[in-house]
């Protein structure tokens, strides 16, 4: 062969390889860089005196309410940094988002796998990815404005902008997530079961509910679970139609404040290297491993799913 | 066996009238989840459509704000979101497509566990240690692939975090230290080039995905046909590979590219300006976008009622901007499906 060919070869493999470690090292790098600008929290004595685990998770203060014990002021002379605040404004949004999300991106899941005819099963697939494409400040815009004024007219809200609101838009965003996953797992179901079921006398919707549904239960937990990741990361949505009010409620009438909203609105105006900064680097790792773990457990389930229905369709 | 007692005719009949009840009253309620679905997408876009197009006119488009972003157009938004978009693909598709090249065409197809096994159980023969290799590498594309799915589930913000720690604090600071004069800030601060690193970190696994997917749909034996006759494994994906995936390829980039264009949280430290008098010139420049200014306009105007308008265009113009390119991706991916029927 050619030398120039098989230098050229040999390079290009070079290349090829190196792209492949960037995800890599770029996913070691995200975590690492975000870590970072946390350790002060656990070193620096100056921040230290502001910024700990035991002021984040542990301290409180006086009062009679859990608003007035458990307080997130960091910019206050006497910096209050608590964040049970902003971790329950955090659930109750998910909760929200997710009590929406799954039954009714299951349902349009099961529908268009089982029932839809070819046609209209071709009409739902655009419009799930039109969903899914919105960008979620186009959707955060929509509750702030839209959403928001119509639940507050029809539900009788004290303030506009609570946790229904935000969740509701959340939502919103989810179904495609628990749509596009849980409709692969149903079509991965073997035809095999069906056949079965029918011969044994069952229905159309028992065969779904009964046999087809729990075949694919796997990927539709999994659906649940990329979508609680989706849930607790998301920024834009909740910085703009959850009201910005880190109070400790657990009603779904108050506004609320999530740790993405909460770095998103803080950041920009923090001082670099302050103990505000390090806590909400700590807010963005705690983001970042619980992400991680989510998503992994969730690619984990959809993996063994995939690997059992291949087992059964052969 | 014993014997079954057959039902009487009536019974039958109530039981098939109550099924076929039950089943028309299931299908329906899941029916009603679809419609649900797609009363929300038109609500959404329609209200958006009607209020956007109203104020989308030729002097909004091509003016700069005017008057504390009260009145005037969003050419500036426009331009640095373009700017933005363009840097990001700049970095994002060859990359992305590089990976995605290196995980299908450079690793073993069988599989991590397959390769593994089938190294250990080759004990005492010759070529032993290619064997070893070929795992390792399994082992190693397996690992990739894992921090592929996980770079899709960092939430945005994060990224923002850490274009922040990494690019402008990290980087940023690193080349000033060792270009510019003590004190003088120029890259390590916010600005398109880094908002463009971070974005294209975040769309990265899109391209990744929907190229090796890409990938897949080019039979092996085209490869086969192309490594007898001598070509070099470079020259086969060059010339046989690339060539039949390419619309493929373009679909990821371009579903990646309308991803990144919408998403705003990472952008916030990272370059996005509140209010620019000028436009961008250069990738150290900060830049105004759409999507902030979606987010600036609806959270701090001075005069809600005033901005409503503007508002409105806004989102109207950037919806328009990830619909379009999404539209694009898909029109493209259908028709690359319905060629290559799989």
């Amino acid at each position: 062969m050619n030398r120039g060919r098989r230098l050229r070869n040999g390079l290009m493999t070079g290349v090829f390889s190196a792209a492949g470690w960037v995800a890599i090292v770029f996913i070691f790098l995200i975590f690492l860089f975000t870590f970072k600008e946390t350790i002060p929290i656990f070193t620096d004595p100056a921040v230290r005196k502001d910024a700990n685990l035991a002021k984040f998770f542990v301290e409180r203060q006086e009062g009679p309410t859990l608003t007035q014990r458990y307080i997130w002021q960091p910019t206050s002379e006497h910096p209050k940094v608590s964040f049970w605040p902003i971790i329950l404004g955090t659930l109750k949004a998910t909760a929200v988002g997710l009590l929406f999300a799954c039954p009714v991106g299951v349902a349009a899941a099961v529908f268009s796998s089982e029932f839809a005819p070819p046609k209209l099963r071709e009409v739902i697939k655009p419009v799930i990815e039109l969903l899914a494409g919105i960008p979620s400040v186009v959707m955060g815009f929509f509750a702030l404005i839209v959403l928001a004024t119509w639940l507050q007219e029809t539900c009788g809200f004290v303030y506009r902008l609570n946790a229904v609101n935000a969740g509701l838009a959340l939502g919103f965003a989810l179904v495609p997530i628990v749509y596009t996953i849980s409709e692969d797992g149903l079509t991965a179901v073997p035809r095999s079961y069906r056949e079965a079921s029918y011969a044994l006398g069952a229905s159309r919707f028992q065969t779904a509910w009964k046999v087809v549904l729990p075949a694919a239960a796997p990927a539709v937990f999994a659906s649940f679970v990329l979508a609680f990741g989706r849930a607790i990361g998301e920024t834009m949505i909740l910085l703009m139609a959850g009201g910005n009010a880190a109070i400790t409620s657990f009603s779904l009438a108050d506004p609320l404040r999530t740790l993405s909203a909460t770095i998103a609105a803080e950041m920009g105006e923090v001082v670099v290297g302050s103990a505000h900064y390090s806590a909400l680097f700590f807010m963005g790792t705690l983001l970042f491993v619980i992400t991680f773990v989510s998503n992994s457990f969730g690619q984990w389930v959809i993996r063994g799913m995939q690997r059992r229905m291949q087992g059964a369709a052969a | 066996m014993t014997a079954m007692p057959a039902p009487s005719p009536s019974r039958v009949a109530v039981l098939k009238g109550g099924r076929r009840l039950g089943d028309t009253i299931g299908i329906a309620l899941l029916g009603l989840s679809v419609v649900l679905i797609v009363l929300i997408l038109v609500v959404i876009v329609g209200n958006i459509a009607f209020h956007g197009a109203a104020a989308v006119t030729w002097e909004f488009i091509t003016q700069a704000p005017r008057e504390g972003l009260t009145a005037g157009g969003i050419m500036p938004a426009i331009v640095g979101t373009a700017a933005l978009v363009i840097l990001m693909s700049v970095v994002a598709v060859p990359l992305g497509v590089a990976t995605a090249i290196y995980l299908h065409e450079y690793t073993p197809a069988e599989g991590l566990s397959l390769a593994w096994r089938r190294f250990v159980v080759s004990k005492g023969q010759a070529g032993r240690r290619r064997l070893f290799f070929r795992a390792l590498s399994a082992l190693l594309a397996s690992i990739t692939r894992t921090a592929v799915a996980n770079l899709a589930g960092v939430p945005s913000i994060v990224f923002g975090l850490f274009g922040l720690g990494f690019f402008i604090q990290f980087v940023g600071r690193g080349i000033d230290r060792m270009t510019g004069a003590p004190g003088q800030v120029l890259w390590g601060q916010g600005s398109l080039l880094w908002a463009a690193c971070t974005l294209a970190l975040l769309t990265l696994p899109t391209v990744i995905v929907a190229t090796e997917e890409a990938l897949r749909t080019v039979p092996q034996d085209l490869r086969e046909a192309s490594l007898a006759l001598g070509a070099t494994q470079w020259e086969t994906i060059r010339r046989v590979v690339l060539p039949s995936s390419v619309s493929g390829i373009m679909t990821g980039g371009i579903l990646g590219i309308s991803r990144g264009a919408g998403e705003v949280a990472p952008i916030l430290f990272t370059g996005a300006a509140y209010y620019l008098p000028y436009l961008p010139h250069d990738v150290t420049d900060q830049f105004m976008h759409l999507g902030y200014h979606v987010l600036i306009l609806s959270t701090q105007s001075p005069d809600v009622e005033a901005t409503k308008p503007l508002l409105y265009g806004t989102v109207f113009v950037l919806l328009a901007l990830t619909f379009l390119l999404n539209l694009t991706g898909v029109i493209i991916r259908s028709r690359t499906r319905s060629r290559h029927p799989r």
